[in-house]
């Protein structure tokens, strides 16, 4: 699903995803999975800065019921 | 060879299950240790899983893991992103897990540990689980479509808006009983209020560091957030024990109830990057590590649980809320056996995230088993307290009086040894100066983690500091709902009054914005408000109709479930949400009667204001209100309760009529069964671009 697809994960490589895995469960968007996306799907629209990017998905994330619960 | 090991280990796990269950539900006399619970608890899940949720996985929907799924076929980077299991898993465990599942069972366990404790086992199983997993699936092929939508569609029309009036209601009383529970947590407690208080400021530190000093950095502004949350904790006991500070930051309940809405306009308001972002993540952070604590702690201290498994209140005569086991019970415990809210994160983020539709099962009926757990370690940590204690902390002041003569004396009447002493003793070990009446479940939760932490690290030295901790991390993720609730809320209102005119939908337009978040915080606050001024403290008529407002919102999910089911030609499988919604129908309804027409003023909403009112009629005044006025307030307040309720009884009534006609008419013939899934499509296909 990442870019990465390295075999063995070295040391700093585990701790690096592990931190991903951490950003993504806690709802942090991945901008680099996003990023990937448009090169390789859409590689003639305009990519949103990180900064753009992440502002829409917090305005999309808490503008809708579906996020949380009580 | 690994079949017969399959059928023996099944086997093994299914006896000490069902060894577990009878222990805890026969043992009588002397406290029965956590443990019984916990192996009860959890060879049930595990049992529920393997062969409950399989129906649902293999027989209902024949979840393909070669059939791709919207996060796959819509893959947009941006809501529709392929996930892996457990990453979704994690999400969608973190935004079903609330303050739900801590509050409803530590309520209910004055009726003992046995009647929550058997609720939350069998209803996760047989319903929330059902319910999380179907919604999940049914939006699955869906591609993602939320509950709502599936209403309408499925249903009609008449279905889909009450779904729709009937989340917003839910909304309001949901946001205004956590407050409510906030509030009490934090009255007349100085250590309370500084640490709380000094969350906003480090939430805004936060954002401000994510957004110009270093930018994205969310892991790294987390840490220094979370360390910060430690300052604020001894930074409150600094204030608390300082003679001169200590008055300033002690607050009656109303002005916390008016300084909760003030903040709950403003965090709506503010932009979500600034307060509400880095708060989110800061709870989120704290949940985990709280829950993962809390089992640390259980499974180190084994503790025994004092509480009786049957408590005398189940004749309906319990200081905590009013009303019998049936159907109380099953209103309070929603969250941690069955809650409607989640079918709304099922139909939400979750169905966009899945790469693969075999995950379905572990997300949508493995995080709702998780779930039930937190609710089992809730009801664990209320129970190890003695039930003296629980009940001085519970009862409304109306009923055990504001000091600990007059609380122990009460309490010694109900039947349970409590000294005065005892109640000093531990108001000054957790650093309060009183603990009596702090209804809402919280605090008695809080003192039962304490209580836990404090015997497996630290001494009673500790109990204060962990007593705060676990008030400080309820709260926090109490006010981020109240702020996310409180802005889904405003665009929910844009979204309707939109249609009466267009520049009030308009979600960039302050006037609008101010005009709806104000709507959203006035309803709210005008049941925290009536809840904080009322003699009998609020929890005790608000939780109930959180509870049939939830049970609501369930019995919607299971309509909307049973018809995909029934349309997608497997009525012989319909059982597995018929099954929760009928028993669902019968306790709402129970409830929703009992609350709006019982003869008993404690019970019943109308009875209660007739009371009141003839009261008022002779010139004297009930116990608890002082004037006139007062009086006239909570007459008027009973009746807008009783019109809730009888707005969510009426809802249910509509939806399952809309539901039972289109269910006549797919088996009758009289319509044929045609499912509404997105047909099948080849996830070769589309793994091309991953």
């Amino acid at each position: 699903m990442s870019a990465s697809t390295s075999t063995l994960p070295s040391q700093p490589g585990a701790l690096a995803r592990a931190l991903a895995v951490l950003r993504r469960i806690i709802g942090v968007p991945d901008y680099e999975v996003y990023a990937e996306h448009m090169r390789v799907h859409h590689p003639g629209c305009d990519l949103l800065s990180r900064d753009a990017f992440l502002r829409e998905r917090m305005a999309a994330k808490y503008s809708r019921p579906g996020s949380r619960c009580c | 060879m690994a079949r017969i090991r399959s059928i023996l280990t099944w086997t093994i796990v299914a006896l000490a299950g069902a060894f577990a269950i009878g222990v805890v539900a026969l043992k009588r006399g002397e406290p029965i240790n956590a443990a019984w619970l916990l192996v009860a608890a959890f060879c049930s899940y595990a049992v529920a899983y393997r062969f409950y949720s399989k129906i649902i996985s293999a027989k209902i929907f024949a979840l393909d893991a070669n059939r791709a799924t919207p996060a796959e076929r819509l893959n947009d980077g941006r809501d529709f992103v392929p996930t892996n299991r457990w990453i979704v898993f994690g999400h969608h465990f973190a935004a079903i897990a609330g303050p739900g599942p801590l509050v409803g069972p530590t309520l209910a366990a004055q009726f003992g540990y046995l009647p929550g404790a058997l609720w939350i086992i069998i209803g996760v199983a047989l319903g929330g689980a059902v319910q999380d997993c179907v919604i999940l699936c049914s939006s699955l092929r869906r591609d993602g479509k939320t509950l709502g939508a599936m209403a309408k569609e499925e249903i009609g029309t008449v279905a889909g808006y009450t779904a729709l009036v009937a989340v917003i209601g839910i909304m309001v009383i949901l946001i205004a009983v956590l407050g409510l529970v906030v509030v009490n947590a934090l009255k007349s407690s100085p250590w309370g209020i500084v640490t709380i208080g000094l969350t906003i400021p480090i939430a805004l530190f936060m954002g401000v560091y994510l957004r110009w000093l270093r930018p994205h950095r969310v892991l790294e502004a987390s840490a220094i957030g979370l360390v910060l949350l430690f300052v604020a904790l001894y930074a409150g006991r600094w204030v608390a024990e300082n003679p001169s500070l200590a008055p300033m930051f002690t607050f009656d309940g109303p002005s916390l109830a008016l300084m909760t809405i003030g903040y709950g306009f403003v965090a709506a308001v503010l932009p979500v990057w600034l307060l509400l972002a880095p708060r989110d993540y800061l709870s989120a952070f704290v949940k985990i590590g709280v829950v993962g604590a809390l089992a640390i702690g259980i499974l180190v201290v084994l503790p025994p649980l004092q509480m009786p498994a049957i408590t005398r209140f189940v004749d309906g005569t319990g200081p905590v809320f009013a009303g019998k086991l049936f159907p109380f019970v099953f209103i309070t415990i929603a969250c941690g056996a069955i809650s409607g809210f989640h079918a709304l994160v099922s139909s939400g983020t979750t169905p966009k995230l899945l790469q693969l539709e075999s995950d379905a099962r572990m997300v949508g009926y493995g995080a709702m088993l998780m779930e039930s757990g937190v609710a089992i370690m809730a009801l664990i940590a209320a129970c190890v307290l003695s039930p003296g204690t629980y009940f001085a902390i519970n009862a409304p002041a109306g009923l055990i009086g504001t000091t600990a003569e007059s609380a122990a004396a009460a309490v010694q009447q109900w039947g349970f040894t409590i000294n005065p002493a005892d109640l000093t003793e531990l108001a000054k070990n957790v650093g309060e100066s009183s603990i009596l009446s702090r209804t809402g479940g919280a605090p008695s939760l809080a003192v039962g983690m304490a209580h836990l932490f404090s015997r497996a690290l630290g001494g009673t030295s500790a109990m204060a500091l962990w007593y705060h901790f676990a008030i400080m991390f309820e709260a926090l993720f109490i006010l981020t709902t109240l702020d996310a609730g409180t802005r889904v809320g405003r665009f929910m209102v844009q979204d309707l009054l939109k249609h009466v005119w267009a520049p009030l939908g308009r979600v960039s337009w302050y006037p609008a914005v101010l005009l709806t978040s104000a709507m959203v915080v006035g309803a709210w606050g005008y049941f925290l408000y009536q809840g904080v001024i009322d003699p009998l403290g609020g929890i005790n008529s608000l939780w109930p109709l959180f509870g049939i407002a939830n049970q609501l919102l369930a019995t919607v999910a299971l309509c909307v479930g049973t018809t995909v089911i029934i349309k997608m030609g497997k009525a012989r499988y319909a059982f597995i949400t018929v099954l929760p919604m009928t028993w669902l129908t019968i306790v709402t309804m129970t409830a929703g009667f009992t609350k709006l027409f019982s003869d008993d003023p404690k019970l019943g909403f109308l009875s209660h204001a007739a009371m009141v009112q003839s009261k008022i009629d002779a010139g004297t005044l009930p116990a608890g209100i002082k004037t006139v006025a007062d009086a006239a307030r909570v007459v008027a307040n009973d009746r807008v309760d009783a019109g809730v309720a009888g707005f969510f009884v009426l809802s249910v009534i509509v939806i399952l009529l809309a539901s039972a006609w289109e269910w006549w008419a797919v088996l009758a013939g009289g319509k044929p069964a045609v499912s509404s899934e997105v047909p099948f499509q080849a996830r070769a296909a589309f793994a091309a671009g991953d």
